[in-house]
């Protein structure tokens, strides 16, 4: 593990409106390392996610990714964005493209591939997650779960530094929550440095190394998700787990 | 009517004129509106303030105002041609505005995970509006589009009135004035020929419509 963390985040704060949506984050994610941010709806742990990669901008504060503050919007903040992978709850696959162009768009785009070496990756990335024979199909015409899997495909073909996930189960069916999860603790095995935003505490136990509690806009918690689970320190926690866990 | 067959040359040549303005002002408003689109859409302050300025001194100016304003000063500033090519770019730089608020119903009718998704893996604006947002808007954009390329089809008789000759509208003129004809049934003539050339502009877009949509 290197001196500089992979996401850097300090003093950050953010409004909408009159809401404080983000108040005075600290937060540094190693190199390798996964972190699963928890907490109830409303508690800025998607914005959080999603400052990240400027999609969300600051009021205030410094966000670094691999040592490099974010810059502001232009070329230069496109090309950390590439460095960057995104999933969405929502998944956003590209809805006039096919699977595989999908996944060669930012490539062949962004890091000038050729369209058949943007391709052989594609596959590759599609059979790692199991969906090669939904290459030529449409978005539409996939489940969630296989949408899923083929939006996390796109941001690996970036080669991504660091992957951040939005709430990647939530908008799923519950049959199909396992098949993008295990995607991801295979990815997190392999040493991919993730900020995870789930409800999914199966995931946090087996794949992560920290946990992060989130409450009205600050991070109230971070410990390792044993220690978290077994013996949380704030009543916010202990309430938020005792909601959770006994459904 | 045998006006109409007597002078079936004149009119064809006269759908002919009108059609050729159309063609070069669609493109030029296609290509001006959709710059212009884009610049409403821009995260820059200053090229959106230039889009909407566009818009509104473009949409709120009388087409033959516009017209009159570069066939009379375009060549006070030294800048001559053909009096065709000053109708065109009138009716280009005019029907722009109006593809440029087609064009951005279409952008915001895209959902905003799309553009996201596109920043998100590192595309620019520009490859974000031409890669993935423009080519989902262009389908919920044809039938309004076609509203307006209709309309310029039919504001292209403006273009003859203040002086560019031979379109079908000075057809029309020409018949009823200098050559004396009875002015129903000339009208009549003038009224089909746009027709010959509006009724296949709706078939061809309705057959557009079919060919880009797809389920998403």
């Amino acid at each position: 593990m290197t001196d500089t963390p992979m996401i850097r985040m300090a003093s950050v704060d953010k409004h909408f409106g009159d809401l404080h949506v983000l108040r005075d984050i600290n937060l540094e994610v190693a190199a390798g390392q996964v972190v699963v941010v928890l907490g109830p709806s409303g508690s800025g742990k998607s914005t959080l996610c999603r400052t990240i990669n400027r999609l969300e901008p600051i009021d205030s504060g410094t966000i670094e990714v691999d040592g490099k503050a974010l810059p502001a919007e232009g070329k230069a903040l496109a090309g950390l964005r590439a460095d960057v992978g995104m999933v969405f709850q929502s998944f956003n696959l590209f809805a006039h493209k096919t699977i595989l162009e999908n996944v060669t768009l930012g490539p062949v785009k962004v890091r000038r591939n050729s369209k058949g070496d943007a391709e052989k990756a594609g596959l590759a990335l599609l059979e790692r997650v199991g969906i090669t024979n939904q290459r030529d199909k449409y978005p539409a015409q996939l489940s969630g779960g296989q949408q899923q899997r083929a939006a996390i495909a796109r941001a690996l073909a970036m080669k991504p530094k660091v992957m951040l996930f939005d709430e990647p189960t939530s908008a799923l069916d519950p049959e199909m929550v396992q098949e993008v999860l295990d995607v991801m603790v295979t990815l997190a095995k392999e040493g991919m440095t993730m900020l995870v935003v789930t409800h999914e505490m199966g995931f946090a136990r087996r794949a992560a190394n920290r946990v992060v509690f989130m409450a009205d806009g600050e991070i109230v918690e971070d410990a390792v998700p044993e220690e978290f689970f077994t013996s949380p320190r704030t009543d916010r926690a202990k309430d938020f787990l005792g909601k959770i866990l006994t459904h | 009517m045998d006006v109409l067959v007597e002078n079936l040359g004149l009119y064809w040549r006269g759908v002919l004129t009108t059609l050729q303005i159309s063609l070069y002002s669609g493109i030029g408003a296609l290509v001006l509106g959709t710059i212009m689109a884009g610049f409403r859409v821009s995260p820059v302050p200053p090229l959106r303030a230039v889009g909407a300025g566009w818009v509104t001194a473009v949409r709120n100016t009388p087409l033959s105002v516009v017209l009159f304003m570069i066939a009379f000063g375009l060549p006070e500033i030294a800048i001559n041609a053909p009096f065709f090519w000053f109708g065109v770019t009138g009716l280009a730089l005019y029907t722009s505005a109006f593809v440029c608020e087609a064009l951005r119903s279409g952008i915001n009718s895209v959902s905003t995970g799309q553009a996201e998704a596109a920043r998100a893996i590192g595309l620019t604006f520009g490859q974000t509006l031409g890669e993935v947002v423009l080519p989902q808007a262009f389908r919920t954009v044809v039938p309004p589009l076609g509203n307006v390329f209709i309309a310029m089809i039919k504001n292209s008789a403006i273009v003859g009135a203040v002086g560019v000759g031979g379109d079908l509208y000075s057809v029309g003129v020409q018949l009823t004035g200098s050559l004396g004809e009875a002015a129903i049934p000339v009208l009549i003539g003038v009224a089909l020929g746009y027709l010959v050339l509006t009724i296949p502009a709706g078939l061809l877009l309705g057959y557009l419509e079919r060919k880009v949509a797809i389920a998403r």
